[in-house]
């Protein structure tokens, strides 16, 4: 996965864009401020999401975290590796750790996120 | 610093601490009418002696189930408490009002809430129990609330039939400020639900069908049926039932239940003036992280051994905060643990020598009564474990304090209760309930009162 090809919201969730479908996940940052992961729960497929609206959560053994829909549509796919099995996106946040694919309803609302460099930037600063 | 004495040394020593030079400057923020301007209307103040005499004298004027006769039902029984759940729990490495809060220190408790979780499971047919919750009441609601978690569907829940009253008005405070329709439906002739009104109130939106078993009236209700039309809609059934009767019963798990919840009163729990008392909470795996309470998880340790931690506490208020599944996140400790050692006094054997009990004297006492000229058993034909409603020949609030006067308490009365569809005219109506602890005399010497 090339991290510059992405966008990024800055709740953490990465968004990689083919045509009007959406695939989206959280970044290694974002994994690794959560520490040991314990169990993902995912929106159901069908469900519609505005843009901010919390549609999962990512538990670790001390803490909680939304995952808030980057982009405004419908989720299409879940992926299916993730749940009480968390390796996936442990080791894999931007591969095989992915979290939803959606039906992206306003392809405008790219615009809103931040390219790899803005996103790291963003990340430097809540570091600190 | 003692804990039990607020010298003036020490009083001053936290205000200056605190950096302020009165007690009135401390509470100057609470405006000055909402003070109180004088002393506590308490009488004065007693010597030891004088107290523990005064105590005595207004302790004598209590009478409960060991100086009576106790045939009542509607919830808490006179079951029999083994002295061991006595001894064990009044040790004091256990006795406290208090759950033990850093609870990873407290191996003991947490173990003992671990075996209490394992013997839940095994008398609901369910595979995981929470630690507890605080009463049967409650454990309704939190189910229910669980049911809408689970199935995402808020619009309506079910109530089938001879719910306890009680739970069905704890039920309704909880939900009545939602948008969420509280449907009952009634009880038909046989004193059980009427499964045809049943299947045509469970819709799309139905998050669960409640039902307990045995009902509010005695009567077993057929738990199968019920899971079959609920489970038709992808509903969620949950079963509130007597841990006693699960000595003879199926077990809820068994016959299609998703959560089955209880009050624990049962299980080596005093009546105690009506609490506290204990909230039984069991469901499939499925549905553990919608749980709530506390759960206690079994691990090992850096050494290896084998040892007991608060586990998923991450779907808990001090962690998801608004998101908790639910307001309730600590238990009924010293309460689980009388079940606890109840339980593993009584083993499967013990629960089913006390069920076959009650059972055989629950129906000496109704064939008796039944006898009686102007007394009529309702549902007779149904089945039932150890309580039942008698019809009287006069009002049963006047039948109750008859019998009371010669130390023999009977009911409640059912118009003591919000009515239950489908239960009309129930000023004659009342519950007795017959447990292991009752004798042949006992029952016969209520037969004469009832003459």
């Amino acid at each position: 996965m090339d991290l510059a090809a992405l966008k990024y919201a800055k709740t953490h969730e990465w968004v990689a864009i083919e045509g009007d479908v959406a695939t989206v996940g959280i970044t290694d940052f974002a994994v690794q401020l959560l520490s040991d992961l314990v169990y993902i729960d995912l929106p159901k497929p069908g469900k519609a999401l505005k843009v901010g609206e919390s549609c999962g959560e990512v538990e670790s053994v001390k803490a909680v975290s939304d995952v808030y829909a980057p982009l405004a549509g419908v989720v299409t796919e879940t992926n299916p590796n993730l749940g009480d099995n968390t390796e996936p996106l442990s080791s894999d946040p931007f591969g095989n750790g992915w979290l939803i694919k959606m039906k992206v309803s306003d392809l405008s609302g790219l615009d809103q996120l931040l390219d790899r460099a803005s996103y790291e930037k963003h990340c430097e600063s809540e570091a600190h | 610093m003692s804990y039990l004495f607020a010298t003036a040394t020490e009083e001053q020593a936290m205000l200056s601490r605190i950096g302020v030079d009165s007690i009135d400057q401390l509470l100057q923020q609470i405006p000055k009418p909402l003070q109180l301007d004088k002393l506590l209307d308490l009488p004065p103040a007693l010597s030891e002696m004088e107290l523990e005499q005064h105590l005595r004298q207004l302790a004598s004027q209590s009478s409960g189930s060991t100086s009576r006769t106790c045939f009542q039902g509607g919830g808490a029984y006179d079951h029999y408490i083994p002295s061991v759940v006595d001894e064990i729990t009044g040790r004091g490495e256990y006795y406290t009002a208090y759950t033990p809060y850093q609870a990873e220190a407290s191996q003991g408790t947490l173990q003992a809430f671990f075996e209490y979780q394992t013997m839940i499971c095994q008398l609901t047919g369910m595979q995981v129990s929470n630690a507890s919750l605080y009463e049967g009441g409650g454990s309704v609601s939190e189910a229910t609330l669980m049911a809408m978690r689970t199935t995402g569907r808020t619009g309506r829940v079910v109530i089938a039939g001879a719910l306890h009253p009680e739970y069905t008005q704890v039920l309704r405070t909880y939900v009545g400020h939602t948008s969420t329709e509280v449907i009952h439906i009634p009880v038909g002739s046989d004193g059980t639900v009427d499964l045809t009104k049943l299947a045509g109130a469970i819709d799309e939106n139905t998050a669960a069908v409640i039902v307990q078993n045995p009902n509010f009236l005695g009567n077993i209700e057929d738990l199968a049926a019920i899971a079959d039309l609920t489970h038709a809609k992808e509903s969620l059934m949950v079963v509130s039932t007597d841990p006693i009767s699960q000595g003879l019963l199926a077990r809820p798990g068994d016959l299609g239940a998703d959560i089955v919840v209880a009050e624990g009163q049962s299980l080596g729990i005093p009546l105690q003036f009506g609490g506290p008392y204990l909230g039984i909470l069991a469901c499939r795996n499925d549905f553990i992280r919608r749980m709530p309470g506390r759960l206690i998880g079994e691990t090992i340790d850096r050494t290896g051994g084998r040892c007991f931690v608060l586990s998923l506490q991450a779907r808990e208020q001090h962690i998801r905060r608004d998101k908790a599944t639910s307001n309730i996140c600590t238990n009924q400790g010293l309460m689980a643990l009388r079940a606890t050692m109840f339980m593993a006094q009584m083993g499967p054997q013990g629960f089913r020598e006390t069920a076959e009990l009650c059972l055989q004297k629950a129906h000496y006492a109704a064939t008796q009564i039944a006898a009686l000229p102007g007394y009529t058993i309702l549902f007779s034909e149904t089945p039932k474990f150890k309580e039942f409603v008698i019809q009287a020949p006069q009002s049963a609030q006047t039948l109750i304090e008859k019998v009371a006067k010669a130390g023999v308490d009977i009911g409640p009365a059912l118009s003591q209760f919000a009515p239950i569809p489908g239960m009309a005219d129930t000023e004659n109506l009342l519950l007795v309930a017959v447990t292991e602890q009752r004798t042949k005399a006992q029952i016969d010497h209520l037969v004469n009162l009832l003459k």
